[in-house]
């Protein structure tokens, strides 16, 4: 049941830069509008940042990671629910890791 | 108010995936359950916990989390200035509070209720509280699995948080007229700088922001506006 000071402080300054995210949208966008270009960049960010996140691992995971990203992808178009798509991707990868020998 | 609380229920399952990885991953990360409790309850956001947590280390990486989770979390800013109309009629605790607990679920639930005519400025707190109560049971949940299973590094289980972000992008594509080429090139600038080998967050920071910067100066040529100088 240990709190480290290093963690701790990484953990405050995670949320203070989520809560400034959060109220001081509502504060400063609705008095101030940012310059065009940084809207635009505003709404780029979110999509641009999970695919600078995912692409490395995806392209270094071979055939089950592969093919469970297929899997995640299609369940979460067709279902459109994050839990059920990562059971499916999870359990897919899971089970050909093994069929293939990858041991787990 | 109480209505924006049953509203969340159904989430509630979708999330419990999502909560158990990241409870099993901040325990292999080594965070003590008083840690990840902490974490969950005041960042309370899911990916990105994820990402800080990708790249955590010993010592705690206080900066890279931090500059990490303020990359991840400023989509949420446009958020609070949409749902002004509600805000406004809100102060104190409630108003604060009601920002506190904002996340893409309460806000996706609020706007299509404001779009439906609803007037009361509570349904969001509700939703956010019944949100934030779900992923903070089921992260813990997570923990305390986690720490009884050992998970070995490399174990299929952890694709689950590359699953997690993929299934994130899918409601974020908006057309590959206006997606497609900032996503390549974020990935690629991503994977370029991770291949060279520099250090963490600098290949997620310089992929994003090569892309989304990229994905908006196409935009500002389209419109014709000199937004870019």
């Amino acid at each position: 049941m240990d709190l480290r000071l290093d963690v701790l402080l990484a953990i405050l300054g995670m949320a203070a830069v989520t809560y400034a995210s959060r109220a001081g949208g509502y504060a400063v966008l609705r008095v101030v509008r940012p310059p065009p270009f940084v809207q635009a960049l505003l709404r780029h960010l979110p999509g641009c940042l999970f695919m600078a996140y995912v692409t490395p691992p995806l392209l270094a995971g071979g055939a089950p990671v592969w093919a469970g990203a297929v899997v995640v992808v299609a369940v979460q178009i067709a279902v459109r629910n994050i839990g059920a798509a990562i059971l499916g991707g999870v359990g897919v990868t899971w089970a050909l890791h093994a069929a293939l020998g990858l041991g787990g | 108010m109480w209505r924006g609380f049953v509203a969340s229920i159904p989430l509630w399952v979708g999330m419990l995936p999502f909560g158990v990885v990241i409870g099993v991953l901040s325990a292999a990360k080594g965070l003590s359950f008083l840690e990840t409790a902490l974490m969950t309850s005041i960042v309370f956001a899911g990916s990105a916990q994820l990402v800080a947590l990708e790249m955590w280390a010993d010592p705690a990486p206080i900066l890279a989390a931090t500059v990490a989770t303020l990359v991840v979390n400023i989509r949420m800013a446009p958020m609070g200035a949409a749902l002004a109309p509600w805000l406004d009629r809100l102060r104190g605790w409630r108003l604060w509070g009601s920002l506190a607990t904002l996340v893409d679920h309460s806000f996706a639930m609020a706007i299509a209720e404001q779009r439906a005519g609803g007037r009361d400025a509570g349904y969001l707190l509700g939703n956010g509280i019944g949100i934030w109560i779900s992923w903070v049971v089921t992260v813990l949940a997570g923990h305390l699995g986690g720490g009884l299973l050992q998970v070995p590094p490399g174990h299929p289980l952890f694709f689950a948080s590359i699953a997690a972000f993929l299934s994130i992008l899918v409601p974020l594509w908006r057309g590959a007229r206006v997606d497609a080429l900032p996503w390549v090139v974020a990935g690629l600038v991503a994977l370029a700088a991770h291949r060279a080998g520099w250090p963490v967050p600098l290949p997620l920071l310089l992929g994003t922001f090569a892309g989304a910067g990229l994905g908006a100066w196409i935009e500002m040529r389209g419109r014709g506006a000199p937004g870019w100088k």
